[in-house]
């Protein structure tokens, strides 16, 4: 059974509209992230969910059952907040137990279960610690315990990762996932970071503008993105301006600058003025490619080399070159041919 | 040539502000101190004058003055902090909704209105009323006038709390009002404290709203040491004076303590 | 989006919810034991005075007539303008306006002084100047007046040291009030002033000095006109209660420095009191402080940024 139905969920402050007909279904024991840019909607979706705001039109339901009417104590979701909201006059331990207390478990229990949660996030040792002695990623993993300890059929995390530095977000990523799977309950992550969404995630919606963009797994979101926002969002990528002249079984053929014609998925577009995506990676220098283009300048990545290139009617391309030995580098001012690999050019809808 | 914070003499007249502001409370409680009856004279160091307090010919109606005093400023503040309290919360929680500046002009109007304008409106009131002057209307007038001294450290105090931790607790399965008394009171404790406090001092204090709403025969600390300092001040007031130097200055620091802990704690 | 203080969403609507009988002990209290008063005084002010105290409900313009208008001392001469108490209020509002002044004098090189420390010792400074604050007023007043007596610790001191002949005069005296006044007040002027100082940005004063302004032409062009609301409120809260004050007039003044405050008070002393009058005389101060707020809160819009 699928944990979270939202159906037709909309949310409107006054004029501005936060949450814009977004239905979206959780399925259970996932790892199920919302991702988008600040003020996309999708801390809103997830405050809706804990019930911490109410929604003006649609419904929520969870495990099947409509929560509208439930305030957010009775409700079996727990929130990871974004800057924790640790108890502060409250010890490690007493805040762990806190839900559990509020649930009427016997103290004895309460107190072992909150040892048990502590363990499991290797912070058995600051039970007696009171937040303000604790530092940023140990506040965060003391969040967790708590929202975990009451057993919920649903985690909500609110951009907990945000506040750590990046050697630790890196480090928590695989341990939230691990944590997810280890206790089978669901997760709605919710992050404006890809790279935190596409490493973790069994699922990712993308939000815009309180809207959907596209729901799907990390990969589909990657490599298939519906339209230009995802497109843009996800990744890096290259958007050039085409003309699609026509399309047969499922394939457009497709005018690039320069006036070189390739064919590639129509992804439901019609003929006309669009929008190809092409990721900087799955491009590459071949002699004879279809688009021209002049080298403006090399950038030094480390790993990889950046080519910044200009096609004749002034779009620039990113071409992603590997750091090797073998690899010849273009000086500034050469002109080159640039391919698309097979498969890498996608249409995008606006 | 110093940074442009530096001003040259601002530091001597901060210093000649200070020296102004405490010179006459040093004098007055070295002077009572003053082993001689005449208070001009030094007569050497001696408790003569806090023994005189307690045991001299004026001690009853001083001891009785102190006690109305104390009974009044306890229950005034009580009441005050409880009143101010519950406004903070609706004021501090509720979001914007209608009235709610015309409630904080209102909670702060005993502020805003000179005393002597209290002082006479609130006679002419318990008069109108039939409400006989005395240790009730003193109380009633003094709750009144300490509501906005308890609302500003605790209104200050709830605003520097995030909404998050009582939404927080409501998450983990508290009721609205475990989420309050769980949570919010605690942390807004060294608020209501500080409160409480201010407002004891402030009752404590008042001389002209009690002068005029007091009755015949009814003194408070304050109205008593006026009554005696329009024959002229005397060793045993002086005394007293200090008593009351000292137990406010005793209750302002434990509230900038206390609320400085709480801050601290805070992180 | 987490949201400060201000709550939306489901709290702040829970809490809206009960916000009428939360708010309901203050309106109640405040309503009935403050706002009611100030209207029945002004009510009052139009009643007829009874000579052992207390009012007739006749209404009547008398207790204005009296204030306003002089028809000689048998009530039969052509009405002109009376000018006794006109002249305790103006002298009320120049005794007020002097310590403001004496208090801004004061205060603004002690808020700027404070607000440049360090912010560990900052508030030490602050508690400093607050607490004599918090010490009664009334003792306050007494100890002012006994160091300043002409034969207090002040001028026995002065004498001692040969500076003087004889004790300097300042019991009773215009100055001994304003001082009075200033001493009661000070730190609702240093408190305003200080927090708008904290707030002003110095780059600027360093901006200016590097465009070749000396320092005190940074502090007039500069650094007044940013911390002007601090100024503004600091003076307004030195003004209201200076302008009603009582207990400084009277314990440190003489005939010469009667106040508006003393003028109030005597009309509800015993049987010689004229409550009617004494109303007039309360409604007349509270105009004048209406009108300061007022000023204040134009002056206010004025200094800040639309």
């Amino acid at each position: 059974m699928s944990a979270i139905e939202i159906a037709g969920v909309s949310k409107s402050y006054g004029a501005m509209r936060a949450l814009d007909d977004v239905s979206l279904t959780i399925g259970g024991n996932a790892f199920f992230t919302l991702l988008g840019p600040s003020g996309c909607g999708k801390t809103t979706l997830l405050r809706c969910i804990a019930g911490f705001e109410e929604v003006s039109a649609g419904s929520i339901r969870l495990l099947g059952r409509d929560i509208a009417a439930l305030a957010p104590n009775e409700r079996p979701v727990n929130t990871v907040f974004q800057n924790y909201a640790l108890f502060p006059h409250m010890t490690v331990a007493e805040n762990v137990a806190f839900g559990l207390r509020m649930k009427g478990v016997p103290e004895a229990r309460r107190r072992a279960r909150a040892a048990r949660m502590l363990e499991m996030v290797h912070l058995a040792e600051l039970a007696d610690r009171m937040p303000a002695q604790l530092s940023g990623g140990q506040q965060q993993r003391v969040a967790l315990a708590r929202a975990l300890a009451p057993e919920p059929e649903v985690l909500l995390l609110d951009e907990p990762l945000s506040a750590l530095d990046l050697k630790l977000r890196q480090a928590m990523r695989l341990e939230l996932k691990q944590l997810q799977e280890e206790t089978g309950i669901t997760f709605v992550f919710v992050t404006h970071d890809q790279e935190e969404a596409l490493t973790m995630s069994d699922r990712i919606a993308v939000m815009s503008h309180g809207r959907l963009q596209q729901v799907g797994t990390a990969r589909e979101i990657y490599e298939s993105p519906v339209n230009r926002f995802v497109a843009d969002f996800i990744g890096e990528t290259n958007v050039l301006p085409v003309l699609v002249e026509g399309v047969e079984g499922g394939r457009a053929s497709v005018v690039l600058p320069g006036g070189a014609r390739i064919s590639c998925p129509a992804a439901g577009l019609g003929p006309g003025a669009h929008h190809l995506s092409i990721r900087p990676e799955r491009i590459g220098i071949a002699a004879g490619g279809p688009l021209r283009a002049t080298v403006e300048r090399v950038v030094y990545l480390g790993t990889d080399l950046q080519l910044v290139t200009r096609l004749a009617d002034g779009t620039a391309v990113q071409v992603r070159l590997q750091n090797s030995a073998r690899t010849e580098v273009p000086a500034p001012g050469t002109a080159i041919a640039l391919e698309p690999e097979e498969g890498a050019a996608r249409l995008l809808a606006d | 040539m110093r940074g442009v914070r530096h001003y040259p003499g601002f530091g001597a007249v901060t210093a000649g502000c200070l020296v102004l502001l405490y010179a006459p409370l040093v004098v007055i409680a070295v002077y009572s101190f003053n082993g001689s009856a005449s208070i001009t004279q030094w007569g050497g160091f001696s408790w003569r004058w806090y023994v005189d307090v307690f045991t001299g010919p004026e001690s009853g109606r001083f001891g009785q003055a102190a006690w109305n005093s104390i009974t009044i400023a306890l229950l005034a503040a009580t009441a005050a902090t409880v009143i101010a309290l519950s406004a903070a919360l609706a004021m501090v929680r509720a979001g914007s909704f209608r009235g709610r500046s015309a409630t904080f002009a209102l909670v702060n109007l005993p502020l805003m209105v000179p005393e002597i304008i209290t002082a006479v409106a609130t006679l002419i009131f318990f008069t109108a009323i039939g409400l006989r002057t005395g240790y009730l209307t003193i109380l009633i007038a003094h709750i009144t006038f300490c509501i906005p001294f308890a609302y500003l450290p605790i209104a200050a105090r709830m605003q520097g709390i995030e909404g998050v931790y009582e939404q927080a607790a409501r998450d983990l399965y508290a009721t609205r009002w475990q989420a309050f008394r769980l949570i919010l009171l605690p942390l807004v404790m060294p608020g209501v404290v500080s409160g409480y406090l201010l407002a004891f001092i402030i009752s404590l204090d008042d001389f002209i709203i009690t002068n005029f709403v007091k009755g015949a025969g009814m003194e408070t600390l304050p109205t008593a040491i006026f009554g005696s300092v329009k024959q002229g001040i005397k060793p045993n007031i002086m005394a007293i004076s200090t008593m009351l130097l000292a137990v406010s200055a005793i209750f302002v620091t434990l509230s900038y303590f206390i609320n400085r802990v709480g801050q601290r704690a805070r992180g | 989006m987490a949201g400060g203080a201000a709550s939306g969403g489901t709290q702040g609507r829970e809490y809206r919810a009960v916000a009428l009988p939360l708010l309901l002990p203050a309106w109640l209290v405040i309503g009935i034991f403050m706002v009611l008063p100030v209207l029945l005084m002004g009510v009052y002010s139009f009643l007829t005075k009874e000579f052992r105290g207390g009012v007739i409900w006749d209404f009547t313009l008398a207790a204005y007539d009296q204030f306003f208008v002089y028809r000689g001392l048998f009530g039969d001469e052509p009405p002109t303008l009376e000018w006794t108490y006109i002249t305790i209020f103006w002298r009320s509002i120049w005794q007020a306006g002097l310590a403001t002044a004496l208090c801004l004098a004061v205060g603004f090189p002690t808020a700027w002084f404070i607000a440049t420390r360090p912010v560990r010792t900052r508030t030490m400074w602050l508690f400093l100047i607050t607490v004599p604050y918090w010490v009664n007023l009334l003792i306050r007043t007494v100890s002012l007046k006994f160091l300043i007596r002409d034969n207090g610790p002040l001028n026995e001191g002065l004498m001692a040291l040969g500076l003087i002949d004889g004790p300097l005069p300042l019991v009773n005296t215009n100055l001994a009030v304003q001082l009075g006044l200033f001493y009661s007040y000070l730190p609702f002027m240093v408190l305003p002033i200080y927090a708008a100082v904290e707030r002003y940005d110095f780059a600027l004063s360093e901006a200016a000095a590097d465009l070749y302004a000396g320092r005190w032409t940074t502090l007039r062009e500069i650094v007044l006109p940013a911390v002007r609301p601090g100024i503004v409120a600091g003076a307004i809260l030195v003004f209201v209660p200076s302008l009603g004050a009582f207990l400084a007039p009277d314990l440190l003044g003489g005939a010469k420095t009667y106040m508006i405050g003393s003028l109030i008070d005597e009309q509800f002393r015993g049987s010689q009191g004229n409550w009617p009058f004494g109303a007039a005389a309360a409604m007349i101060l509270m105009t004048l402080v209406l009108i300061a707020l007022i000023l204040y809160a134009r002056a206010q819009g004025r200094g800040r940024p639309a």
